[in-house]
């Protein structure tokens, strides 16, 4: 994807692509388990190949999370600051920006296999000056994260974990540095494959948000993702004819058998059927394409609801279904030992202490602070909308014998056209 | 009876990992009664050059889906898949795009 925008971004093209993007490349070896010198070794590749795209770029370790602000966990509803009138001087400066790159000659571009992208308007720009200072994170911030990872014990919810705690990491980075949307490098396959694993973990309601080109659920930072039309293979083959160099990295499933998680299972399961059926793929994509972002019946005029903490999309609840109110319980009970590190918190700890911990004032985010214990007993309306954060949280496989219901219920509730979109991607058998 | 054929094996996309790493690899294929065809080269690859979990690259008679098979940098299905014959200096890539290796 970096170098489709290279190549946009070229003075040669016929149409040039008008925003000034940096990269963000997220190291996340604390979490694979990954020895400090690997880290580093794939670091220095990594950057190698940064400073040769010649965008602004930042890398941060997956251990700053625990830095981040309470404010990463809000939507925020408007632009990020100073984007008012910015747009033309940007335009400007990014021309003779090209101007100047141009006369050095366009070279042998790299482009990045891992990275992801950012669009920027910000104000002031620096592109001579690309490097952001490296901090490396200290040993007790990788201790912290890699005892999060093993409290979590399905690697499923390994996935899910990592995946939020990336999006709010790249989403701090793009409001401090003031980029306005987010570029992912999602293909074809891929988001097809997420389709179908968050239906098989419950997130039925949001399948538009997660998998559509467009997920403006944070705010002022909008994710795209402009490689959705492409499948696995074009992007594999376009990499190997135009010598686009990459770094590979191990990740939190490499080599793992095929049913150690959902997500192994799914891919397996798309990609066997891709190879009999071959239009399943661009099935189940053709039907992401048909999901609507419709808000639920009743809800379009009123404030908007709450938002589970973890991914920052709209609960989809009704509390006054019966059948919610009586499985979240058992989910709570069974939960809160897997949450909780193995030293036992104080009582008086929020009710995801291994997740929250790091994030000073999150707790107010949250809705009040008050001992786990509490939230359980609480019959008001805010509690149940608390436990939908946790039902959120696909985490062990009691929670994903659930699916069935809370799907289903999904089915009952939401706007027309869901139904008949969710039926049809959740049988991906009948091919074309 | 087929002469040794000297070919040249890739693998991408962190198809390496299976085989220590080790992106290229310079084979020569010994001579042998059937001519070779990528069906035999797998099962030589299995043997000879696979170091670990054999089942995250080979499925049955294939590969595993999500692993792409490029000869002389055509894709496979353009040329038979598991029946292409095997000439003298191809070049075999083997890219993965699945996540989990």
């Amino acid at each position: 994807m970096v170098w489709q925008v290279l190549e946009g971004l070229s003075r040669e093209s016929a149409k040039r692509l008008r925003f000034v993007p940096g990269i963000v490349c997220i190291d996340e070896g604390a979490a694979c388990g990954l020895s400090p010198e690997a880290r580093a070794k794939a670091l220095a590749e990594m950057k190698l190949i940064l400073q040769t795209v010649g965008f602004p770029w930042h890398v941060v370790a997956l251990e700053e999370v625990f830095d981040l602000p309470p404010s990463v966990l809000r939507c925020f509803a408007q632009e990020p600051v100073g984007t008012e009138g910015a747009y033309k001087a940007a335009v400007d400066s990014f021309l003779q920006q090209q101007h100047v790159l141009g006369a050095e000659g366009a070279g042998d571009s790299p482009s990045l296999a891992q990275g992801e992208e950012q669009l920027s308007w910000p104000c002031t720009q620096d592109p001579q000056n690309p490097q952001s200072p490296d901090r490396p994170p200290t040993a007790a911030q990788t201790e912290a994260l890699s005892r999060l990872f093993d409290s979590v014990k399905t690697l499923t919810a390994k996935e899910e974990l990592l995946q939020a705690l990336r999006t709010h990491l790249i989403l701090h980075v793009a409001r401090t540095h003031g980029y306005s949307k987010v570029m992912t490098g999602d293909s074809c396959t891929r988001l097809a494959i997420k389709l179908m694993t968050s239906l098989a973990l419950g997130r039925g309601a949001f399948l538009a948000w997660d998998t559509g080109f467009s997920d403006e659920r944070h705010g002022d930072v909008v994710v795209v993702r402009p490689m959705r039309e492409h499948t696995l293979k074009e992007v594999a083959f376009y990499n190997h004819l135009f010598a686009v160099p990459s770094v590979f990295t191990p990740a939190l499933d490499t080599k793992a058998p095929e049913k150690a998680s959902i997500h192994r299972l799914m891919e397996a399961f798309m990609l066997r059927l891709q190879d009999q059926f071959p239009s399943t793929v661009s099935t189940v994509y053709r039907t992401s394409e048909k999901l609507v972002k419709a808000p639920r019946d009743g809800c379009a005029a009123g404030p908007p609801g709450p938002r589970c903490l973890l991914c920052m999309c709209a609960l989809d609840i009704d509390t006054a279904a019966p059948l919610y109110l009586q499985t979240v319980p058992r989910l709570l009970g069974l939960r809160l030992p897997c949450i909780c590190p193995r030293r036992s918190p104080p009582p008086h700890r929020p009710l995801h202490p291994a997740v929250l911990q790091g994030w000073g004032g999150c707790r107010a985010a949250v809705g009040g602070p008050g001992p786990a214990r509490a939230l359980l007993s609480q019959g008001g309306p805010p509690s149940p909308r608390h436990r939908a954060a946790v039902l959120r949280l696909p985490c062990e496989h009691e929670g994903l014998a659930l699916p069935g219901p809370p799907a289903a219920l999904h089915l009952g509730r939401g706007p027309a056209p869901q139904p008949e979109g969710l039926h049809r991607a959740a049988d991906p058998g009948v091919p074309g | 009876m087929a002469a040794p054929l000297s070919v040249e094996v890739e693998f991408g996309g962190g198809a390496e990992l299976l085989f220590d790493g080790v992106k290229k690899h310079q084979v020569t294929l010994p001579g042998q009664e059937e001519p070779w065809d990528i069906r035999n080269l797998l099962v030589w690859i299995k043997k000879n050059l696979l170091k670990e979990r054999p089942e995250l690259f080979i499925q049955g008679d294939s590969v595993r889906p999500g692993i792409l098979v490029l000869i002389n940098d055509a894709d496979w299905e353009l040329l038979g898949e598991l029946d292409y014959q095997l000439q003298d200096q191809d070049s075999i890539l083997f890219i993965s795009t699945l996540h989990g290796g």
